[in-house]
């Protein structure tokens, strides 16, 4: 099927929201070009499962292209026109499985050697719509506050590596009660400026007790039952040589039910959760990967101005078959490994935050459990800075908020 | 140009990408002792090789073997459709099948020896040892948890077990051709840290026993970067580092090498930049961008001027025929050109 022969009777299958969406712009959609429609509708289907501002995000790219006239429209999208599809996408159904049609298409992109050209066009499109409606600075200036190491009793990696430039290196830090500042911290945030998904912590261990009821938070442990049905449907597709694209599209369609979490009053934190599960490669068996990609999803998809991280050892690396019975044994654990993976994972973290609006005045505090090197980053730091003195972490986390 | 007579060439390619953040820049250096100071200062180094192709690793390694880049699916068992190295090489020298083998991670490398051309493919190809699949079948079941390190799976693609079929090499055969029992292979097996050890293991027997000509070399443990876990990332770098310079040294002191073989080592291509907002970092190699798709190779041994950098853009397409320059076969229908500096 073409665009052009697109009905609003076809988004039936859509959820309530995500249906008088689409179908309100039918006449818009149908003018769209193949190589492009999909991958809004991809967007489109789960809108009802969408945080605030990826809801924004997609009202504002439909108002913008229906404001465009035909003309600048076909200028906009020349790049998606002019890519060529075979004819198993265009018959393929499309409206209801958008998620299986990028995965064909971008075989199909890579396969044709029309991936750059794709790449190409993607990004002048954001850009241009971006450009049109710049997002605006958040209520309160963002921070991230990143605690590693934990277990770690002998460091010999250099921390913060990549990060010093940019912010302190404290090597003189008290340690004392300092995850529990930092959870406070995030927590007063939450209670002084609530905002539906504004405020997040995620723990890569066992979560700890914090007092707001405002702060998002899971933890690698409160979804391990989730992890579990995870774990047993993918050692039986193991077993079954299931190819891993048709694993890819069985993980697309997996449904919160499917993994236990149907109960959870928050649908579209379920889902997240979910996501992050299944389309994060990894994050299933290792808890740093868990941390660094729930991190780079809450900030792409959320863009929390409180996030809090603490990474906890992942169990050390095995035989895939192992790695996937974790929740059936107690995993030896890789505390030094995983202190350098996160401190990648806190570089990356301060990148995602950087590339949101009003990153100039957004800071970032990294925090190496229960020693003395901290290093912090923002409009009241400092680059390239060093310290010896002694400071306390309530002293950071007050210049910093 | 220096004579093709009794050349050889040592092929070593890292399926997994390593970015240059990780390996050349200042950052990296300390990951890579080996390169750096016993390679680097023998070898001719192009710091700018871009890949044009598929970036995926079986249709990576098939499109540097082929000097073309081939389109098949990433995760199907299929031949590469352009004639590999190894039947250019064979064919036109008319060398004997065992002078040509490849030692390659996983299944998914199981075709990789010989292409579906017509005018070449089916019995022109060279061997090809699947290290861990022999492991596997020389294990009986309570021998498993003691080698499951050298088992470890694709972390890209931990489902793909296609089914084989191609020249690959079965247990009995290894015996046979490296005559090496299967007793001494998993005794020795069980000393190694990580498949890419198991596969040099295998190499060096290749060359003690066979001597090819052409041997080709693909190490993978840096695939485990798609589990996320920067630290064993840098552990797989730090091994391939260190096993490239094994395999250089073990060039120089067997005597059927020593003198007279070219090696050339490669990633497959990079990584993903961290400032791609597409990706995440080294943890893939999805988005195409410049860093994913630009890497290095070195190239050492007889001819080759030593201690230079070649800046200029290359691609991997440009391996074969180069290798077709040194061995003296014509790659003809490879999309590369040969690289001129080292020969």
């Amino acid at each position: 099927m073409l665009s052009r022969d697109l009905k609003a009777s076809q988004f039936d299958g859509y959820p309530p929201q995500a249906r008088k969406l689409a179908a309100a712009r039918v006449a818009l959609l149908q003018q769209l070009p193949l190589g492009f429609l999909p991958l809004l509708l991809r967007e489109i289907i789960v809108y009802d499962w969408k945080f605030p501002p990826e809801r924004s995000e997609i009202e504002h790219q439909l108002a913008y292209l229906e404001s465009r006239t035909p003309a600048e429209r076909r200028t906009l999208l020349a790049g998606f026109e002019k890519l060529r599809l075979p004819p198993a996408l265009e018959s393929f159904d499309w409206v209801n499985e958008p998620v299986q049609f990028s995965e064909q298409l971008t075989t199909h992109l890579w396969a044709t050697l029309q991936i750059d050209a794709f790449r190409t066009a993607a990004i002048d499109y954001v850009r241009t719509v971006n450009a049109a409606a710049p997002q605006s600075s958040p209520a309160m200036p963002r921070l991230s506050m990143v605690v590693l190491g934990k277990d770690v009793t002998e460091n010999k990696y250099r921390l913060f590596r990549k990060l010093r430039p940019y912010g302190v290196y404290f090597n003189r830090v008290k340690p004392d009660n300092g995850l529990r500042i930092l959870l406070d911290a995030a927590a007063a945030r939450a209670q002084a400026h609530p905002a539906p998904y504004g405020h997040w912590y995620v723990d890569g261990g066992r979560e700890e007790p914090v007092s707001s009821g405002g702060l998002v938070r899971f933890s690698y442990d409160s979804l391990a039952p989730a992890r579990a049905a995870l774990q047993d449907k993918m050692q039986k597709t193991f077993q079954s040589g299931m190819g891993p694209e048709a694993f890819r599209t069985l993980l697309a369609r997996m449904h919160p039910s499917e993994l236990g979490m149907a109960d959870s009053p928050d649908a579209v934190l379920n889902r997240f959760q979910v996501s992050v599960l299944t389309e994060g490669s990894g994050t299933q068996i290792f808890s740093t990967t868990f941390v660094q990609w729930a991190a780079r999803e809450a900030f792409r998809r959320a863009q929390p101005v409180t996030l809090l991280l603490r990474f906890a050892p992942r169990q050390r690396a095995r035989p895939m078959n192992e790695l996937l019975a974790e929740t059936q044994r107690k995993p030896e654990l890789d505390p030094e490994g995983s202190l350098v993976d996160a401190d990648m994972g806190a570089y990356y973290t301060w990148l995602n935050q950087q590339r949101l609006a009003g990153a100039e005045k957004s800071s970032f505090l990294v925090w190496f459990e229960d020693h003395n090197e901290a290093l912090a980053i923002g409009p009241a730091w400092a680059r390239a800075g060093e310290s010896s003195d002694p400071v306390d972490l309530r002293h950071l986390v007050k210049r910093v908020s | 140009m220096a004579s093709t007579r009794g050349r050889k060439a040592v092929v070593v390619t890292f399926g997994g990408g390593a970015r240059d953040e990780e390996t050349f820049m200042p950052d990296g250096q300390e990951n890579i002792p080996h390169l750096l100071t016993a390679l680097m200062p023998r070898a001719t180094f192009f710091s700018q090789i871009v890949n044009k192709g598929i970036l995926g690793h079986y249709v990576a390694t098939a499109s540097l073997a082929t000097g073309a880049y081939e389109t098949f699916n990433n995760f199907a068992a299929v031949p590469p459709d352009r004639p590999t190295v190894f039947e250019y090489f064979r064919k036109d020298l008319k060398r004997p099948a065992l002078d040509a083998w490849v030692v390659a991670p996983s299944n998914g490398f199981n075709r990789i020896g010989e292409s579906g051309n017509r005018a070449y493919g089916r019995g022109w190809g060279a061997g090809v040892i699947l290290p861990k699949r022999i492991l596997a079948a020389a294990l009986s079941s309570s021998e498993g948890p003691a080698y499951e390190h050298l088992l470890r799976d694709n972390y890209e693609t931990p489902l793909y077990a296609p089914e084989l079929g191609g020249n690959q090499v079965e247990l009995h055969q290894m015996a046979e051709v490296l005559r090496l029992s299967v007793a001494d292979f998993t005794a020795h097996a069980r000393v190694l840290a990580s498949p890419d050890e198991l596969s040099v293991y295998i190499a060096r027997q290749l060359m003690r026993q066979l001597a090819p000509s052409l041997l080709w070399i693909t190490l993978h443990d840096i695939d485990i970067a798609h589990s996320g876990t920067y630290s064993l990332y840098l552990d797989a770098i730090q091994r391939t580092d260190r096993l490239c310079g094994e395999i250089w040294n073990n060039i120089q002191s067997e005597p059927e090498y020593a003198g007279k073989t070219n090696m050339f080592i490669l990633p497959d291509f990079g990584r993903d930049s961290d400032d791609d907002a597409g990706g995440n970092g080294f943890q893939h190699h999805r988005t195409g961008d410049a860093l994913s798709r630009t890497t290095w190779l070195m190239a050492l041994g007889p001819g080759v001027r030593e201690n230079t950098v070649v800046d200029r853009p290359a691609e991997p397409t440009d391996l074969v025929p180069t290798l077709g320059s040194l061995l003296g076969f014509d790659a003809r229908l490879s999309q590369g050109k040969p690289l001129q500096e080292v020969l």
